[in-house]
């Protein structure tokens, strides 16, 4: 009797399922993703129990860093751009037809509109120097910018929520200004943007 | 690597001993392949964002210049607990209205921590009419079923409408001193303490007189 020999078994394993299986995931990932725009402040939420989920779209807001520079977005880039020419109109600055387009495809910002033009033109780094200059969305009394831009967004989108995003240690006086333009335009109703803590310890 | 070629291919060809040009494997190195698959994988797990950022509502009143001092200070005033937040994390109460005629209510020192303005918050709103208890009763009802969320709010909307007019309410004062810390932490702990009327406001001027007084002791 010839001797039973083994087959030889490749070494080889068949890739194939796996590589289905992480490009199912890829697929999957990618879907789920959405890459945001950069926000043009880094701010830290303060925490809270509160477990209310907030919308990605329809949404007002306005972001105080830890200068308390204020910061102002809406979402949609058709009330973006509806809301620019508003707001270029009531302070006389003109916009061409590309930054219009920077604008409505950007996310929250926090300059003053006469910074506005060259903000919008400029690159990415560039605009980051822009940025860090500026001293946020002038909003005190005398020149209260923010209080046109929360108006024009208010007509433009009447429905869309308010949200206050503030920084841990940006101070009080500074969010009570912000809350009372609000109120000023008559939005009695907003949210407070906060990370998630677990519940009270027992 | 992951298909070596051994040379055997087809397994049972082996017996006709012919010469044959050798069959080059049809197979393709999967692993370069899977390397990028998983490296893609890998950087969309870490960019995608799951859990989205909370958001807590608070309702402002109506900002409404017509009304009075005198209407202002309608809240009864044995059950009114003002809370002023001040800088470094410190927390200053008393209850009732600081007037100036007469002596100043004395103010009582606590921080954010469990034992201190929690522990308070729960113990004044159980004194009056159970309501910290009563409410937690509920909520547990709810996280076990009994309770449908409806049915929960509307308990709690009613009792709490009952006791109206001698159930706790809470001014918040945060001075110009704190931080949006503060004020999202004392509003947590209202939820928390489940304190069904309170309201953000700033101190006035005698307040702040309070707390520099207190914070020179």
């Amino acid at each position: 009797m010839p001797k039973i020999k083994m087959p030889k078994n490749s070494p080889s394993i068949d890739m194939t399922p796996m590589v289905d299986l992480a490009f199912l995931l890829v697929t999957f990932f990618m879907l789920i993703s959405q890459f945001r725009a950069e926000e043009a402040a880094i701010i830290d939420m303060p925490s809270s129990v509160s477990d209310l989920k907030i919308p990605d779209k329809d949404m007002m807001m306005i972001l105080v860093d830890k200068e308390d520079h204020v910061f102002y977005t809406i979402t949609g880039q058709e009330i973006r751009a509806t809301v620019l020419e508003a707001m270029s109109k009531k302070y006389g600055v003109k916009f061409d037809e590309e930054q219009i387009k920077e604008f409505s495809n950007m996310s929250s910002f926090g300059v003053p509109m006469k910074e506005m033009p060259a903000y919008l033109s400029a690159g990415s780094t560039e605009r980051k120097k822009i940025q860090e200059k500026s001293s946020g969305i002038p909003s005190d009394s005398v020149n209260c910018e923010l209080c046109d831009w929360v108006f024009y967004g208010r007509i433009n989108a009447p429905r869309f929520r308010v949200a206050i995003k503030g920084d841990q240690v940006s101070s009080y006086p500074t969010i009570r200004r912000v809350m009372d333009i609000l109120q000023d335009k008559k939005v009695n109703k907003f949210n407070l943007i906060t990370n998630m803590e677990s519940g009270p310890a027992e | 690597m992951a298909d070596v070629n051994t040379g055997d291919e087809g397994g049972g060809k082996k017996k006709h001993g012919k010469k044959r040009a050798k069959k080059s494997s049809t197979r393709i190195d999967m692993t370069p392949m899977v390397d990028l698959g998983f490296l893609l994988l890998t950087f969309f797990i870490l960019t995608t964002t799951f859990n989205k950022p909370q958001a807590m509502e608070i309702n402002m009143p109506v900002k409404d210049k017509d009304l009075t001092e005198e209407e202002k200070n309608k809240v009864p005033a044995k059950h009114t607990l003002n809370i002023i937040l001040t800088d470094k994390n410190v927390v200053y109460w008393y209850f009732g209205v600081a007037d100036p005629s007469k002596a100043l209510p004395s103010l009582t020192k606590t921080n954010y921590s469990q034992n201190g303005i929690r522990k308070l918050l729960i113990a004044e709103n159980n004194e009056r009419h159970n309501m910290y208890n009563q409410i937690e009763l509920w909520k547990k009802e709810v996280s076990t079923g009994k309770l449908t969320n409806d049915a929960y709010r509307e308990k709690v909307k009613v009792y709490r409408k009952t006791n109206q007019m001698s159930s706790l309410i809470v001014l918040l004062k945060p001075d110009k001193d704190s931080n949006y810390k503060n004020v999202v932490d004392a509003l947590d702990e209202m939820a928390i303490c489940n304190v069904g009327s309170y309201a953000l406001l700033e101190t006035n001027d005698l307040e702040n007189q309070m707390v520099a007084n207190a914070n020179t002791f």
